[in-house]
């Protein structure tokens, strides 16, 4: 099982928090997903409200650890400021990276991200990375102190799935030792087993669950499709070939043409 | 003075980061600050002066993907 900076989840799904239809909703889909992390984020509150203050309360009732998010930063100094806000609010180093640098795919500007993950692995940040399946990005990043990598499967959001399982798989293939999850574009249980079943060790997803008609009733779904992909990643599949091989013993069988 | 609060002008009174957080009713509040794009911890928030047309950002948890 994959240890996470030292975290080990029985579970390794990562929940994000938003879009729910309710906040009741939210919890509930927690609960049945098993989740043991949750992402939350920061947005400005003006001194009236008290949006902020409900849901932090809701997140702790429910007992599982937070990932705070960078979302929507564009700029290495936008990243860095909200991780330490972040830090300071939520009380935890961790931080999930993000650094976007287009907004039609939401794909990460690799090149702020490595510069920004070094700074806040400096200051004592443990950076899991929203990245691409790019090998050579994810070795900067190692050198730049992450001890995970988080590729995406598709566009956030997409739901799209695994937009490059070949990637994916070599990624899996070059770093054997690294914790890597998927990080966004899942749309299904079965793009999250697909991904398991390539040796990931852990799905981040928000838009699939949040989004389905019963966001609880999915997020069930998911947590026993990440159970299957990762128990039969580890009992090592067959591999995929162009024609039949006959399953049933041919030998001995009857004469009856 | 005037201060750009959250991006919209706010008149206050207060001296200090942290007068003014009280001022604008934050107090006790879960919230993190910067001032001018760059991060003020809680336990510096006394120590900063703020002067007319600084931008502070007070950001609060929320939910996140």
């Amino acid at each position: 099982m994959a240890a996470f900076y030292g975290f080990a989840p029985d579970n390794p799904l990562f929940l994000g928090t938003a879009q729910y239809p309710s906040p009741a909703i939210l919890a509930e889909a927690v609960r049945r997903s098993g989740a043991e992390v949750v992402t939350v984020s920061l947005r400005r509150e003006s001194a009236g409200s008290g949006a902020g203050q409900a849901f932090w309360s809701l997140i702790r009732e429910l007992g599982v650890k937070v990932l705070p998010n960078t979302a929507g930063c564009h700029t290495v100094k936008e990243a860095v400021t909200t991780a330490q806000m972040a830090r300071e609010v939520f009380g935890t180093d961790w931080i999930k990276l993000e650094v976007i640098g287009e907004d039609d795919t939401l794909q990460p500007d690799v090149i702020a991200l490595v510069e920004a993950a070094r700074i806040l692995s400096d200051d004592g940040f443990k950076v899991f990375p929203y990245t691409t399946e790019d090998i050579v990005v994810g070795s900067r990043l190692l050198d730049a102190g992450c001890e995970v990598l988080m590729p995406w499967g598709a566009p956030i959001g997409s739901g799209r799935g695994l937009n490059n399982p070949y990637g994916l798989r070599t990624m899996r293939q070059h770093f054997p030792d690294i914790p890597l999850v998927v990080d966004a574009g899942i749309g299904l249980p079965s793009h999250a087993a697909q991904a398991m079943e390539l040796g990931y060790d852990g799905i981040l997803l928000n838009t699939a669950v949040a989004k389905a008609g019963d966001p609880a009733a999915m997020a069930e779904a998911f947590a026993l499709a990440i159970r299957a992909g990762r128990l039969a990643f580890a009992a090592q599949p067959i591999e995929a070939r162009d024609m039949a091989a006959p399953s049933t013993p041919v030998m001995g069988k009857a004469f009856l043409a | 003075m005037t201060l750009l609060l959250n991006g919209a002008p706010q008149e206050i009174a207060a001296g200090t980061l942290a007068e003014a957080l009280a001022e604008l009713g934050y107090a006790g509040r879960v919230v993190a600050t910067a001032v001018n794009g760059d991060f003020v911890p809680a336990r510096k928030r006394a120590e900063v002066t703020l002067k007319d047309g600084d931008r502070i950002e007070v950001v609060a948890p929320m939910q996140g993907g």
